[in-house]
């Protein structure tokens, strides 16, 4: 190792993204891009569910039913209907979501004390909004219900009625369960793994194609100098882009960061190492700059996107592909990102995601080197 | 460096296989210190593989070579810092200044920071690129390309100097040039090993080898390998009707090959003082004004074309 070959590559590399504003531009703006449009677009939340309502009672009592969705934020209504078909054609057309319906003995069931029946119709094509639709519907009603039953007793006199079980809740680390507080930080590994797959994927088969690979491999200069010298740059603009996208996370998206800054730039760097070292790899072994970009993306984007845990749990994946996600390194970026923004946690509590970080690191660097050292051909 | 032995290249026995492809064929030869060694063959011949070998490169599949007395299966890092080597494809980066392009062939060659500016204005003079430092290296011709690559394979003051092809694609007035400074190098105590397929520049070197389908056919200076060709002695002819006469001196015993050069035929034969008279006589009795017959000196052209017809035959 030469620190005066180093350098005279690291210069090299620089001065090659200086000559290209609109690369250097392009990679400065994708993560930014990238994490907005996911931050905005990737909710999970539900909430302003579009909503019929169909009263064929039409009494007090029913309204009074009606006014409990009303109230809620979690629904929306948008029209009284008088009769089914409109209904069936506005769910087809995917405008509304759920439909209210209060029968017409509604009032008279609940005056004489027998349990009245309210319908609700979902769209179960998004089964995940649906489900968690039918969960607010659920516990809406229910709370009602309960409220109706204690209202009766005490009018017969009974005094108010207690709960066997009243359960006192409390949500740690993402309080509001806004699902960006949980998408963001693990949207910031997903990003840098795809800038780092597209900032190193051409640099060595450009070299390669425009045939100054060979020479250089004539010179003294070693695998490791090349590789390093590389990643000087590289990291340089990867490290900055990591930078935007915690600053946009904690600025724009308001997530909270709770955790110690040192150790997310210590963890970062290892990521970034790894992901970069990785990407020369892809590089090295592809020879062409077009194979290398579509390895690259696929084997960076592809697994930190689904295998991540950073928008799919990897707890309800199948056991196999759960097996497969120990290999996937923003698995564990994913997990340090998320405790330290949302938990506050430090090395100790994630010291064994930080030590699979750097053994991928380390594994990337030395498989990289390996690779460069072989000969033309 | 080793300085104690007296060749500055040497291989023995060289092979080099592709898969079932043999592309250096048992080449043996030696290259003195300080000589223009020219290796000469068509393209796909070995050539470039050879170079290959022997700036570690490519590892070879048998056989020995070593490079100012050191091995090349062995020795390949510390060769590398005694060798400067050129590839057919100008090896520079497009868009670095001229000036980048030298620095950081400076930095990995690991030229002492006292010497780098030294050396920079040496290849920016031999390179007559003083005034285009600041060009981006896109912007220049092939020519000004071609010089700017030698100057970076020479920064560190390689003893051994390894041209594959260096004059491919360049007009014949930069080649000129470019020769001039292959001699200055050499004057300077440089030794050079080119490869080229043009049959001109095998002239301007010292020693040639001729490469061929991986192996080497023939070995020697210039004037050695046309003294070679004594069974074929070639004889210039213009006449009226040159394809009338080819037609006619192709049959005439004697004659092994008639080919169009120029205005004229090139007849190889096997004795120009019998053969003359009689195809002026065959000539004559077609009608055919003879305008010249003359005995010439094969060119380098003519010593490849009939080595690698010899082979040929051989291996028929």
């Amino acid at each position: 190792m030469n620190f005066v070959r180093w350098r005279a590559v690291a210069r090299k590399e620089f001065l090659h993204i200086r000559r290209d504003p609109r690369s250097l531009a392009l990679s400065l703006a994708v993560p930014l891009l990238l994490l907005l449009m996911f931050g905005w677009a990737l909710t999970l939340d539900v909430d302003r569910i579009p909503t019929y309502v169909y009263d064929w009672d039409g009494t007090p009592e029913s309204r009074a039913l009606i006014d409990q969705f009303r109230g809620s934020r979690y629904f929306d209504i948008q029209r009284y209907v008088h009769a089914y078909a409109p209904v069936d054609k506005q769910v087809d057309l995917s405008h509304i979501l759920m439909v209210l319906v209060v029968p017409r003995d509604y009032a008279r069931d609940i005056l004489e004390g027998r349990e009245a029946d309210v319908q609700v119709i979902f769209d179960g094509s998004d089964s995940n909004t649906a489900s968690i639709a039918l969960g607010y519907a659920q516990s809406v009603i229910a709370v009602y219900g309960a409220e109706l039953r204690s209202e009766a007793q005490i009018r017969r006199g009974a005094g108010k009625l207690k709960a066997a079980v009243d359960p006192r809740i409390r949500v740690m680390y993402n309080s509001d369960l806004e699902s960006k507080n949980f998408i963001v930080p693990g949207l910031i590994a997903v990003t840098m793994m795809i800038i780092a797959a597209l900032l190193t994927s051409l640099t060595v088969a450009r070299e390669w194609e425009t045939g100054t690979m060979e020479p250089l491999l004539s010179t003294p200069l070693r695998p490791a100098e090349i590789i390093l010298g590389k990643l000087s740059a590289f990291f340089t603009l990867g490290f900055t882009d990591m930078l935007i996208c915690v600053l946009v996370g904690v600025f724009i998206f308001h997530v909270p960061f709770r955790g110690s800054v040192w150790f997310l730039m210590f963890s970062s760097f290892l990521f970034l190492f790894g992901a970069l070292c990785w990407g020369i790899l892809v590089s090295t072994l592809a020879r062409s700059q077009l194979v290398a970009y579509q390895v690259g993306i696929l084997t960076s984007f592809l697994p930190a996107f689904l295998l991540s845990g950073f928008i799919y749990s990897i707890e309800n994946m199948p056991k196999v592909i759960q097996a497969i996600t120990y290999v996937v390194p923003a698995r564990y970026f994913v997990s340090i990102l998320k405790g330290v923004f949302l938990k506050g946690a430090g090395i100790r509590i994630l010291a064994t995601e930080t030590a699979f970080l750097f053994v991928y690191a380390s594994l990337a660097f030395f498989l990289a080197v390996k690779k460069m050292r072989q000969k033309v051909a | 460096m080793p300085t104690n032995s007296a060749s500055a290249v040497s291989i023995r026995a060289l092979v080099k296989r592709f898969g079932s492809f043999v592309a250096v064929d048992h080449v043996t030869l030696e290259v003195s210190k300080g000589e223009i060694f020219g290796f000469l063959g068509p393209n796909g011949a070995g050539k470039s593989t050879t170079i290959r070998i022997l700036c570690g490169l490519l590892e070879p599949t048998e056989g020995a070579a070593t490079v100012g007395g050191m091995d090349v299966a062995t020795q390949s890092e510390l060769i590398k810092q005694h060798i400067g080597y050129m590839s057919q494809r100008f090896s520079l980066y497009d868009d670095l200044t001229v000036e980048e392009n030298i620095d950081f062939f400076s930095g990995i060659y690991g030229v002492a920071e006292d010497k780098a500016a030294a050396r920079k204005d040496y290849v920016l003079k031999m390179a007559g690129l003083q005034h285009r430092r600041s060009s981006l290296t896109r912007l220049l011709s092939g020519g000004w390309k071609q010089r700017l690559a030698l100057g970076c394979a020479i920064l560190h003051e390689p003893p051994i100097l390894f041209l594959d092809e260096p004059t491919s694609g360049v007009d014949p007035i930069a080649r000129r040039q470019f020769w001039d400074l292959i001699y200055q190098l050499s004057g300077a105590g440089h030794t050079i090993f080119v490869s080229t397929h043009y049959m001109d520049e095998a002239e301007y070197c010292h020693r040639i080898a001729l490469m061929y389908a991986g192996k080497v056919i023939a070995l020697g200076t210039p004037a050695e390998l046309k003294q070679s060709l004594e069974s074929h002695q070639i004889l210039y002819v213009e006449s009226s009707d040159i394809r009338g006469s080819m037609t006619l001196i192709e049959k005439l015993p004697g004659v092994t090959d008639v080919a169009v050069f120029g205005g004229g035929l090139h007849v190889t034969v096997d004795n120009a003082e019998t053969a003359s008279p009689s195809i002026r006589r065959t000539l004559d009795d077609a009608h055919i004004s003879t305008m010249q017959i003359e005995r010439i000196q094969p060119s380098m052209e003519d010593v490849f074309v009939a080595k690698i017809e010899q082979e040929e035959r051989n291996a028929a």
